[in-house]
């Protein structure tokens, strides 16, 4: 049961929703407590603070709760103002843009990258065409930039999580890969950079990434 | 209150389109709206400004902002009188959340089956969530959200033989209080209307 006080944040380890959360609060420097989910077996706690999605991630603070990851990564960039620059841009209109790349994200990408390795042959490959068209409007978004926040990491960079956590772990699990550094060399190098970054990513994506990479090897080649 | 050239790029059936308008005249904030004729030819300034190619785009100063529940935000933030959404970070975190469920579930340009909207509005109002409006007191970002898709209600009711007020008489009292202000009557687009647009696209879509 969360104190009052305190900040939890319930996730699953092979989720990249879950990554987010846990990226945001370390940038900040924000303590917290993380409960593992299992779910197959969803705690009563889960149950109570997302009765209506039922999902990961949660965080708990001050004993309410906030659900759906970009949702809760805004809370944490209002909450938490300190010890890191703010996530999302000041101005109106860059705000806009954040929030269009951050939903873009979500309901674009991950579809498309869970489909390039999933199912038929054809249709991953019809998939893998169709993220490769997705990641060319990325690759353009980012132009120069380190980061798509501009110098520092913002709320796009922590979203654009899936595409070094999820694509990245699949790429290295089958083998297969999509994007290349001739087709996509500015999102390659932003890649590489967001994830060695700061022991916030480091120590947050990495374990997990590698023990995720392991069961991907197990899921594909036992298809 | 002018702060610069608004247009809307625009589809007069649209929901999303609707919750824009809205927005803007709860703020005062004149504009042009631009109807995209969505199936004969999208102009170019649409194809242009959304890489998803689809309406409302709100173009403020020639820069296009798209995405209906992002441009009432944007809105809110540029034109800062009258807030939309509330000021404490997690009733905002609440409203966004509701607003994502609204759009997730409420919402079907294909004609699923009406019963099953009907559960979804019922879990909506269940929520103490609407006490007079969504936010509490005052209309706002989730009442803008939610109200818009009302039009498409009752082309809905009329292809299920199925009514909101019989499955959540709260969520019908909250569409009437909204119904009732001003900006609604501007903007909301005329019921019967969307049914025969709905008729329309059912035919499209070889759905009976």
């Amino acid at each position: 049961m969360a104190e009052d006080h305190e900040v939890v944040v319930f996730g699953v380890w092979g989720s990249a929703y879950s990554r987010r959360v846990e990226t945001a609060l370390k940038l900040k420097g924000v303590p917290y407590k993380y409960i593992e989910e299992d779910l197959s077996k969803k705690s009563p706690s889960l149950l109570k603070y997302n009765p209506i999605h039922k999902k990961i991630p949660v965080l708990v603070h001050n004993g309410k709760p906030i659900v759906e990851s970009l949702v809760i990564l805004e809370y944490i960039d209002e909450t938490w103002q300190g010890g890191y620059p703010l996530l999302m841009p000041k101005d109106p209109y860059q705000r806009a843009l954040a929030r269009f790349w951050t939903k873009f994200i979500d309901d674009k990408c991950v579809p498309a990258i869970l489909n390039a390795f999933r199912g038929e042959e054809q249709e991953r490959e019809k998939a893998g065409e169709e993220l490769a068209e997705l990641l060319k409007l990325l690759e353009k978004e980012l132009e120069e930039k380190r980061f798509f926040g501009g110098e520092n990491i913002g709320m796009v960079d922590i979203a654009a999580n899936v595409i070094g956590f999820s694509l990245g772990a699949f790429e290295e699990a089958s083998g297969v890969k999509l994007m290349t550094r001739e087709k996509f060399p500015k999102l390659c190098n932003w890649r590489d950079e967001f994830m060695s970054n700061s022991a916030a990513i480091k120590e947050n994506i990495g374990p997990s990434r590698e023990k995720f990479i392991s069961f991907l090897r197990n899921y594909l080649r036992n298809k | 209150m002018s702060k610069g050239d608004v247009l809307l790029l625009d589809c007069w059936a649209s929901p999303f389109s609707t919750r824009v308008k809205i927005a803007l005249e709860e703020k005062g904030v004149e504009r042009e709206d631009r109807e995209e004729n969505l199936f004969g030819g999208k102009s170019e300034l649409l194809l242009k400004s959304n890489p998803h190619q689809k309406v409302p785009v709100l173009l403020h100063d020639g820069k296009p902002i798209c995405e209906s529940t992002n441009i009432v935000t944007y809105i809110d933030e540029v034109w800062t009188s009258q807030p939309l959404l509330p000021t404490c970070p997690y009733e905002r975190a609440r409203a966004r959340f509701w607003a994502d469920f609204i759009d997730k579930k409420l919402f079907d340009a294909g004609g699923k089956i009406w019963r099953n909207k009907g559960d979804e509005a019922q879990e909506v109002a269940k929520k103490e969530f609407i006490e007079d409006y969504f936010g509490g007191d005052s209309f706002g970002f989730l009442d803008i959200t939610a109200i818009a898709l009302t039009s498409w209600f009752s082309a809905f009711e009329t292809f299920g033989s199925f009514k909101v007020e019989e499955y959540c008489h709260k969520f019908s009292a909250w569409m009437m209080r909204c119904m009732q202000r001003e900006t609604m009557a501007k903007v909301l687009s005329d019921p019967k209307k969307i049914y025969e647009f709905v008729l329309m696209l059912k035919k499209m879509h070889g759905i009976e």
